[in-house]
């Protein structure tokens, strides 16, 4: 164990008061594939405190999932590159030892997968696999470890937990099989839950029960979140901050109000007005983002956004397509784009109008 | 009711897949009640969405419309026709009017065939040589929905899932038809590029005044798509109404209970208005709950419920059109609720 | 669980009735007289008689299988040869002994044969399937692939007599098959006896098992609940073999029995490379002396064992995966 966070003192340039419960650096995962190199994620950074939330929004391909399975060290050793620095509560978790990693996973940090109907087992009751977990970490009884697992499975909201404990994964409904996989991350206390995709393949009032369950246990147990969606709305109701990323890089982060209420990037833009909404005019399009997301084999020079962003000849210089744009916080609320304030006050204000009326 | 002549009516339709098991000899021991007495029209030029959580039963409503799936009780009316039992040959002639649009538009295109033949293979089937020849009409259907027509001859993997969908779009135009069944036609593309299809369905639905029945559970999607929404629960339609009508003032509990747990984005980033939690799963449609069938769930709940089926009917205060079956309907709310500003607490 | 095999008994019996009228049916629909098929090559006229006798032949058809059909579960008399006590599958004429004699006299030496090769081939071809399924695209995969290729392009006369050539009679290393000792009575000579055919058999085998274990794995690794395994913090190794080794196994179990039952049915080619007297060799014999009784017998034994080898597999997928088990 760390003896005490403050000693170690960094002697980076950025002047943060002191170093959070999770902080990533300039992280990169590169995978070799037969056709090239793919950057799945190229210089990402953020750091997250216990007790909050923090949401990473994107779409397929953008490097969500992949940066948050190479926190966990799950990624593929032998065609992966990783490079940068992932520091949970101090420690180094890229180039710890697997053994090392294997004692913090389920324990200290642990994962929610999208799909729980393929990501648990459907050879091992649900109990089992629950108390499989803790056994490993804790060294309890089989006994013990089962005890555990009816608590966990109560506190989840699984009704009559005792007789459930003995089922089988697909003997569960969709969102009792999502409540079982959280009873499984949560078993041992930990301090870091990653839940990728969580409430994705779920109905929306079964969505909102998870939602409200991921609330209410990170607010008894001080866990710090880190929820990955495409889903604006879900990040709308959960996050304290959130991170968009695109084509494998950070493109804005800051609180949760300004990101949606105030977003500084086109591409965070354009998510939000890819949505309709309740209440939203009806008789108007919706107004896409043209185009694809890039290849990562052969991403766009410059802002990965470019060839997509509807503001991108109005930067001088064609700085866009020639240099990547750095993200520089202003109030804790990040944005890597070259437009300027101003220009962005200028071109943004008809999308707030819109939303705000 | 309340569409004169419509294009599409169904009423009473039941589609029950039946269970097999028993010892030594299996027997029917049972059925799964997909869809249980389902009413509901779509006009000529109309798009009605369909929404429910994962079970309700429609996905196979949409089957049934199209007569992939055989109904076991009630009546399929188009255009004036029964088809609720029509055979191939008697079908033949409906076919070319309605046309389908599915899921995953991964696994819906053969990977063998070129777009051109895909898109082409409704002509082929149904015999079909416009003026100017098919590959002209595959062309100007790429050029249609925002493809280019030179990619006649490549392959459904060359294509991402959004041109994808684009070409399974395409196809269901080929034989200009009258009603489009789309089921969940976006659910399966990112953010971005849902929007981009919406926008098209959109397009093509008032340019070419086809009729959709969506299909989808995003009921922010469905909203923006469809003129008329019809909610389903456990094979059965709880409530249909004009958009504004079902949104602005849902008068089912379950409409309710659906709308609020739809998580929005709102101006201020906060957190949005009350919601209803409703508890517990939805009951098998194997042994669905007796009367009423959201009774197991709904807060509002009496004997009455259970003894009797409430009647799909419309509430008197209602706009004409919005029909709701339930014993206790929800009371009206300020029509005022327009753009809902982030109510505190 | 109980319901589910009954089920499935009751089908197999119902297999077996079906296969044994088809086979009854078309001996006797050839265009022979089938007391003289049934009376063997070596006929005498009293012999003739007898089976004349025996076989009912003057009765129908259906009368015919139906005195076969109560030999079967209650036993049947044989004029002037005797009780044949149930079950009693008939009478051989030609080898002067009730088929049934003859089957359970053979049917060790199928059974050593069978079971032992399969110990052999499942241990090598599941071993080498794994690491290679472990090591993907490094050479030692690389090296199992082309080896099980080569393995199973090869034909068991040609290895079987090669083998025997070189490691028994110019090495000396193994010695000559044989299958006159059982396994009660000498265990040594029993497996000495059979070591050869069982390697030569396996080598065959082998080769499909590494294959299909590979094969298996490399999907199983890849599945969702094999990472979700390794986010608790399982080690590889526990991973591998409770969570991956687990999903890879219903497959294997299923061509596992399949085999089995084949193998079981009578290695015809096996034991006529190394002149065992199985299941195998018996069916050549019976087809040669165009011994009718033997011959239904045989075919029926097969049948059985492969119906059989189908239920177990069925049963042991059922304890493997939770989800085929029946409610």
């Amino acid at each position: 164990m760390s003896a005490g966070t403050s000693t170690s003192t960094s002697s980076s340039a950025d002047t943060e008061a002191r170093v959070p419960f999770l902080s990533v650096r300039d992280l990169k995962v590169h995978f070799s594939t037969e056709d090239g190199v793919v950057k799945a994620v190229d210089g990402l950074s953020f750091g997250l405190e216990r007790g909050r939330t923090l949401g990473i929004v994107g779409e397929s391909g953008s490097g969500k999932s992949v940066t948050n399975l190479a926190i966990l060290g799950l990624h593929d050793r032998e065609r992966t590159a990783l490079d940068g620095e992932v520091l949970l509560d101090g420690r180094e978790l890229l180039t710890a030892a697997e053994r090392d990693l294997e004692a913090l996973r389920g324990n200290t940090m642990s994962m929610i997968f999208q799909d729980a109907l393929a990501s648990l087992s459907p050879y091992h009751t649900v109990g089992a696999q629950i108390a499989e977990t803790y056994r490993k970490h804790t060294g309890a009884s089989r006994r013990e470890a089962r005890a555990r697992a009816v608590e966990m499975l109560r506190r989840v909201g699984i009704p009559q937990p005792d007789m459930r404990v003995g089922d089988y994964p697909h003997q569960f409904s969709g969102g009792m099989r999502q409540r079982a996989m959280i009873a499984m991350a949560l078993v041992c206390d930990p301090e870091l839950l990653i839940a990728d995709e969580p409430t994705t393949a779920l109905d929306v009032t079964v969505q909102a029960q998870i939602m409200d369950l991921l609330r209410d246990l990170q607010q008894e147990f001080g866990t710090a979140i880190i929820f990955i969606t495409h889903d604006l709305g879900v990040i709308a109701n959960l996050a304290d901050d959130v991170l968009v990323m695109y084509g494998g890089r950070c493109v804005e982060k800051g609180g949760r109000a300004e990101v949606l209420g105030v977003p500084r990037h086109p591409y965070t833009l354009g998510l939000l007005g890819s949505m309709p909404s309740l209440d939203g005019p009806v008789d108007v399009p919706l107004s896409p983002i043209p185009g694809t997301p890039p290849s990562l084999l052969a991403p766009p020079p410059g802002c990965r956004f470019h060839p997509r962003c509807a503001f991108a000849e109005k930067v001088r210089d064609a700085l866009c397509s020639t240099r990547r744009p750095l993200l520089e916080p202003v109030d804790g609320h990040g944005t890597a784009c070259h437009l300027t304030a101003g220009q962005r006050r200028e071109y943004f204000a008809d999308y707030r109008a819109a939303r705000v009326n | 009711m309340t569409i004169t002549d419509p294009l599409l009516d169904v009423s009473g339709l039941t589609k029950h897949f039946p269970i097999r098991g028993g010892f030594p000899f299996p027997r029917t021991v049972g059925a799964v009640r997909a869809v249980d007495g389902l009413d509901l029209q779509v006009a000529e030029g109309e798009s009605l969405g369909l929404v429910g959580e994962s079970g309700c039963g429609k996905s196979t409503t949409g089957r049934l419309i199209t007569r992939l799936l055989e109904p076991t009780t009630g009546r399929i009316t188009y255009a004036g026709r029964d088809i609720t039992h029509a055979n191939r040959r008697q079908l033949a002639s409906v076919r070319p009017e309605i046309q389908m649009i599915f899921q995953d538009p991964y696994s819906s295109l053969n990977p063998r065939q070129t777009i051109g033949r895909i898109v082409a293979a409704p002509m082929e089937i149904h015999g079909i040589s416009p003026a100017g020849g098919r590959e002209r009409r595959v062309r100007e259907l790429l050029e249609l929905v925002g493809l280019n027509p030179e990619h006649y001859n490549r392959f459904p993997h060359e294509f991402s899932g959004g041109q994808r969908q684009r070409i399974g779009v395409a196809r269901a135009l080929t034989l200009s038809p009258k009603l489009i069944v789309a089921d969940e036609p976006v659910s399966a593309l990112d953010v971005s590029i849902q929007a981009q299809v919406v926008n098209l369905l959109q397009t093509l639905q008032r340019d070419l005044g086809i009729a959709f029945v969506f299909i989808a559970h995003d009921l922010a999607v469905v909203r923006h798509f469809s003129q008329r929404v019809a909610v389903m629960y456990l094979g059965r339609v709880v409530e249909i109404a004009h958009r504004s009508d079902l949104y602005e003032n849902p008068r089912h509990p379950y409409t309710r209970a659906l709308l609020s747990a739809v998580p929005e984005v709102t101006a201020e980033g906060a957190p949005p208005r009350d919601r209803i939690r409703l508890t517990g799963d939805v009951p098998s449609p194997i042994d669905p709950p007796s009367g009423c069938r959201f009774r197991t769930r709904c807060w509002k709940a009496t004997d009455q419920c259970a003894a009797r089926t409430p009647p799909l009917a419309r509430i008197e205060g209602d706009a004409t059109g919005h029909l709701t079956a339930c014993h206790h309907p929800e009371t009206v709310e300020k029509p005022a609720a327009a753009q809902g500003p982030a109510t505190p607490g | 669980m109980f319901r589910f095999i009954a089920r499935r008994l009751l089908s197999a019996l119902l297999i077996l009735l079906v296969i044994s009228v088809i086979t009854f049916v078309l001996f006797y629909v050839a265009p022979r007289d089938p007391a003289r098929t049934a009376c063997g090559k070596v006929c005498t006229p009293q012999t003739l008689a007898l089976v004349r006798r025996n076989l009912g032949i003057s009765d129908p058809l259906p009368v015919q299988y139906w005195h076969w059909l109560v030999g079967v579960f209650a036993g049947r008399d044989f004029t002037g040869l005797g009780h044949c006590s149930a079950p009693c599958l008939g009478y051989s004429f030609t080898n002067h002994e009730p088929v049934l004699g003859l089957i359970t006299d053979r049917f060790p030496t199928t059974l050593s044969l069978s079971l032992g090769s399969a110990v052999v081939f499942v241990v090598f071809g599941v071993g080498t399937g794994m690491i290679a399924a472990v090591r993907q695209g490094r050479p030692l995969d690389k090296i199992a692939s082309s080896a099980s290729l080569i393995g199973s392009s090869l034909q068991i006369y040609i290895v079987g007599v090669v083998a025997m050539y070189y490691l028994s009679d110019e090495w000396h290393l193994l010695p000559r098959p044989q299958d006159s000792v059982g396994f009660t009575q000498d265990p040594a000579a029993w497996f000495k006896g059979l070591l050869l055919p069982w390697l030569v058999l396996a080598l065959i085998f082998t080769a499909n098992y590494t294959r299909m274990t590979r094969s298996q794995l490399v999907e199983t690794l890849n599945e969702d609940y094999v990472r979700t395994a390794r986010a608790k913090g399982l080690s590889a190794r526990t991973v591998f073999f409770r969570f991956a080794w687990r999903g890879a196994m219903g497959p294997i179990v299923t061509i596992l029995g399949l085999d089995l039952g084949y193998l079981l049915g009578g290695a015809i080619i096996t034991e006529e490379t190394f002149g065992l007297h199985g299941i195998g060799a018996l069916s050549i014999k019976a087809v040669r002396d165009n011994d009718l009784p033997l011959l239904l017998g045989v075919v029926l034994v097969a049948a059985a064992a492969i119906v059989v080898a189908n239920i177990v597999v069925d049963a042991v997928y059922a304890l493997i995966d939770p989800r085929i088990r029946p409610a």
